[in-house]
């Protein structure tokens, strides 16, 4: 299964890049696979797949689009 | 009218957008980049979007307005890229037969896309930049 991640913002610097493909094993989930990235765990995320907001117990499908939402600052 | 746009917002284009011979008032918020925030100089803005997201996110607090304030009309337009000091980084245009939807629908709506709309703001500073979080 193949899922493209998107980032933005602080994750997309930390990251150095904007979008992704990534390979995952059934029974990912949304948590898991920013856990699997290495990302940084005290940034509290919240999730999004295919543009809506998820749990991040939420499982993964293939093709799915992921994004990590970190503390929105619009406005 | 709900969008996001890298160029300086015209804010009587968004208050015509509400603007009818039902509505009794108009009231336009305008959230404009200031030169200081925590106690530090800031230089600059800069915001980006998940930008299909954040436009349905724009179009639900639009549905809610709507059904809370049944005769309002709501006009969005969030800024992306630079954005000076000085400068509007959001507009928001109420149009309402009355007042006080028109406050409260106003207020509801900026409240609302700071907390739901997956936007992002990059602070500039003399020493450096920093990506600022909403305070709830």
């Amino acid at each position: 299964m193949t899922v493209v991640i998107r980032y933005f913002a602080n994750l997309r610097e930390l990251r150095g890049t904007s979008q992704e493909s990534r390979e995952i094993s059934p029974g990912s989930t949304a948590a898991s696979l920013y856990r699997d990235l290495g990302l940084p765990l005290e940034l509290p995320v919240a999730f999004a797949v295919n543009q809506e907001r998820v749990a991040g117990a939420t499982l993964l499908s293939d093709g799915d689009e992921v994004v990590f939402l970190p503390p929105l600052g619009g406005g | 009218m709900l969008r996001f746009g890298a160029d300086a917002i015209d804010v009587a284009a968004v208050e015509a957008a509400v603007t009818s011979s039902t509505q009794g008032a108009i009231l336009v918020f305008s959230g404009v980049a200031r030169d200081h925030n925590l106690g530090k100089g800031v230089s600059g803005l800069h915001y980006e979007a998940y930008e299909p997201m954040a436009l349905a996110e724009l179009g639900k607090i639009a549905a809610e307005v709507a059904e809370r304030w049944p005769d309002t009309k709501l006009a969005i337009v969030h800024r992306l890229g630079a954005v000076a000091i000085g400068e509007a980084s959001v507009v928001i245009a109420v149009g309402s037969p009355h007042r006080a939807a028109a406050y409260e629908a106003s207020r509801y709506a900026i409240d609302e896309l700071k907390a739901r709309v997956p936007v992002w703001k990059r602070e500039s500073y003399a020493d450096g930049t920093a990506w600022i979080a909403n305070r709830s």
